[in-house]
């Protein structure tokens, strides 16, 4: 029976079907696992974060208040991103995982330092020093710029 | 419970800002950059206006480190410095907050070049 379906439905138009079904279905799996991998990672930064604040590791890293556990919470994220980029496992990650390993800013370490070491073939000064950014840059710039327009609209204000 | 609430919003919050990333990249033919950029001018806007705040508040990490959280820390830092040193805190603020991911990233890019063996597909080919 189902082989008579099967023959039935070729052609054009059991093509664009499947092609239809297919797309579908991608989309709202790639959204899962970019969903669930995304939050993984959250979650991993938030353990992280909750140990500082406990002040288990004051010897350790120093003070535990809001802002510095903030900073050692990016800091040990991306260095996470960048230690799994240099033993080449993030770009399998990323394979799976898609949106879910590039927005969290291990997938920003992780821009830096692949292409650092993509480049490493071109040298040291052009090739790794240059091309390092090829990704970061224009976040790091255009981040830049609009927090000093945000930053004018607040001083006038503020000051105003 | 309460703890429990608090991870669900983590992971809420952050599976969300990547699944929306993942439906721009698949719907339109935006490249990860360009989707990395529209996240950090979202994140200092939404910062600027006073919402990010309340995103941060219910999802903690989960609102900070996708690149939103980025731009969040840029905003933040640079209306700090204003309320501190007034108008040179506009151009002082933003990459101060950010600067140790930025310098973490960059110093172990740089050690990892020096490291590891340039990726080459010749070179493995005749290499074996």
């Amino acid at each position: 029976m189902g082989s008579d379906n099967l023959t039935k439905l070729n052609g054009p138009k059991y093509e664009k079907m499947k092609q239809d079904r297919s797309m579908k279905s991608n989309l709202l799996v790639d959204c899962a696992i970019a969903f669930v991998s995304g939050g993984f990672i959250c979650i991993i930064a938030q353990v992280f974060k909750d140990i500082i604040t406990s002040g288990k590791l004051v010897d350790l890293l120093g003070t535990a208040d809001e802002k510095s556990a903030s900073a050692l919470t990016v800091l040990f994220m991306v260095f996470l991103g960048a230690l799994l980029t240099s033993l080449n496992v993030y770009d399998n990650i990323g394979k799976v995982c898609g949106a879910g390993s590039i927005v969290p800013i291990t997938g920003f370490a992780n821009s830096i330092v692949s292409s650092a070491m993509e480049f490493r073939s071109e040298g040291h000064i052009l090739g790794v020093g240059a091309q390092m950014f090829i990704c970061a840059g224009p976040v790091i710039v255009y981040g830049t710029a609009a927090s000093v327009i945000a930053g004018l609209f607040y001083f006038l204000f503020t000051m105003g | 419970m309460d703890i429990f609430l608090k991870y669900l919003g983590v992971f809420v919050v952050g599976g969300i800002l990547c699944a929306i990333a993942q439906i721009l990249i698949d719907k339109t033919k935006l490249t990860s950059t360009r989707i990395l950029v529209l996240y950090v001018v979202t994140g200092v806007f939404l910062t600027a206006i006073g919402l990010y705040d309340k995103i941060v508040e219910w999802g903690n990490c989960g609102a900070t480190i996708p690149l939103m959280g980025f731009g969040y820390s840029l905003c933040k830092g640079v209306f700090s410095a204003i309320d501190e040193y007034g108008f040179r805190g506009i151009f002082t603020g933003g990459l101060a907050d950010v600067a140790t991911g930025i310098v973490m990233a960059v110093f172990f890019g740089l050690i990892a070049s020096f490291i590891s063996k340039p990726k080459s597909k010749n070179r493995s080919r005749n290499g074996g």
